[in-house]
C-alpha cells in the first residue's frame, strides 16, 4: 500500500502510467459519451409532463454530479498536499479546478436552457442554482488564486485552504432542494428507497453519469501530465522526452 | 427509436432548439477539455525540445569534450 502511495509521488512513473491509461480510457470514454447521448436523445420515451425537453437530463445531471464529486477530489488532494506536502497531490488539486469549472458551467448552462421551457424562465435565484453558481466561483477562485502567486508553494497552500473551506458548500448543494423551497425538482435517483424515474430513462442516465466520471478521469490525467512536465522541465527525464518527441 | 423522421428528431415537438443547443454547448466544452491540455502538452514538449537543440547547437557535445 505504502509502496503504491510512494509510487504515486513519482512524477515520471505517474506520467508514464497516465499515458498508458489514456491510450484505452480516452477512446472508450468518447465512445460511451456518444452512445449515451444517442441513447438518451433517440431511444428513450418522452416525459409525460415535460415532453422532449427533459432529454437535457442526460447531460445536465451527469455534469452536475461529477462537478460535485470533482470538488471532493480537489479538496482531498488539497488536504494531502497540506498535510504530507506531496507534490502529486498539489498537481492533482490544480488539475481538478479547470475541469470542475467546465463541468459546473455545463450544469448551469444546460440547467438554464432546460429551465426556459419547463419553468418559463432562464434563471431563478433559488438555493440549488445559487449554490451551484458559488461552486463555479470556487473552482474559478482556485484557478485564479494559483495564478496570482509568484511563489507556487505558497499558491498551493492557499488553494488547498480555499478548497477545504469550500467543501462546506457541497452538502448545501445536495440538501438545498430539501431545506428550502425551490423550483428545482428533488433528486430522482435515490440509493435508499425507490428512484422516482422510470427504468427506461434511468439506465441511460446512469450510463451517462459513468461516462462523465470517465471523462473527469481522462481530463484530470491530461491536465496532470501538462503540470508534471512544466514543473519537472529541468529534470533529465523531461529533457530526454522533449528531445525525443519535441525536437523535430 | 421514438421519432418517425429526421425532422421530428430535430424539432423534438418544439423543444429542439433547447435540447440541441444544450447538447452542442456541452460538446464544445468536452472537446475543449480534451483538446486544450493535449495541445498544451505537445506545444510544451516542442518548445522545450527546440530550446535544448538550440543550446546544444551553440555548445555541441564534441566541443564540450575538448574543453
Amino acid at each position: 500500500m505504502w509502496t503504491l502511495f510512494h509510487k504515486f509521488g513519482s512524477p515520471p512513473w505517474l506520467y508514464r502510467l497516465s499515458g498508458a491509461i489514456l491510450r484505452w480510457l480516452l477512446p472508450i470514454t468518447l465512445l460511451a459519451l456518444v452512445a449515451g447521448a444517442v441513447w438518451g436523445l433517440l431511444f428513450t420515451p418522452p416525459d409525460f409532463r415535460q415532453g422532449n425537453s427533459y432529454r437535457i437530463i442526460y447531460i445536465h445531471v451527469p455534469a452536475a454530479v461529477v462537478a460535485l464529486a470533482g470538488y471532493y477530489v480537489m479538496a482531498i488532494a488539497g488536504a494531502v498536499s497540506l498535510i504530507w506536502r506531496m507534490k502529486m497531490a498539489d498537481i492533482a488539486m490544480r488539475a481538478c479546478a479547470p475541469i470542475g469549472a467546465a463541468l459546473t458551467f455545463v450544469a448551469l448552462v444546460t440547467g438554464s436552457i432546460w429551465g426556459k421551457p419547463t419553468w418559463g424562465t432562464w434563471w431563478v435565484w433559488d438555493a440549488r442554482i445559487t449554490s451551484m453558481l458559488i461552486l463555479f466561483f470556487l473552482y474559478l477562485g482556485v484557478v485564479a488564486l494559483y495564478e496570482a502567486y509568484e511563489n507556487k508553494a505558497l499558491a498551493a497552500k492557499a488553494c488547498a485552504v480555499l478548497s477545504l473551506v469550500g467543501t462546506v458548500n457541497i452538502p448545501i448543494i445536495y440538501k438545498s432542494v430539501d431545506w428550502w423551497y425551490s423550483l428545482h425538482q428533488p433528486a430522482s435517483i435515490k440509493f435508499t428507497g425507490g428512484s422516482t424515474i422510470d427504468p427506461s430513462m434511468l439506465y441511460p442516465l446512469l450510463f451517462m453519469i459513468s461516462a462523465f466520471y470517465c471523462l473527469f478521469v481522462c481530463a484530470l490525467l491530461l491536465n496532470m501530465r501538462v503540470e508534471i512536465l512544466e514543473r519537472e522541465q529541468r529534470t533529465a527525464w523531461v529533457r530526454a522526452l522533449a528531445t525525443e518527441r519535441g525536437g523535430s | 427509436m421514438y421519432f418517425e423522421s429526421l425532422s421530428a428528431v430535430l424539432q423534438m415537438d418544439g423543444h429542439g432548439t433547447f435540447v440541441w443547443s444544450a447538447y452542442f454547448i456541452t460538446l464544445g466544452v468536452i472537446v475543449s477539455m480534451i483538446y486544450v491540455p493535449r495541445r498544451r502538452e505537445k506545444r510544451f514538449l516542442r518548445q522545450l525540445g527546440g530550446q535544448i537543440r538550440r543550446s546544444e547547437g551553440s555548445n555541441p557535445p564534441s566541443a564540450r569534450k575538448e574543453v
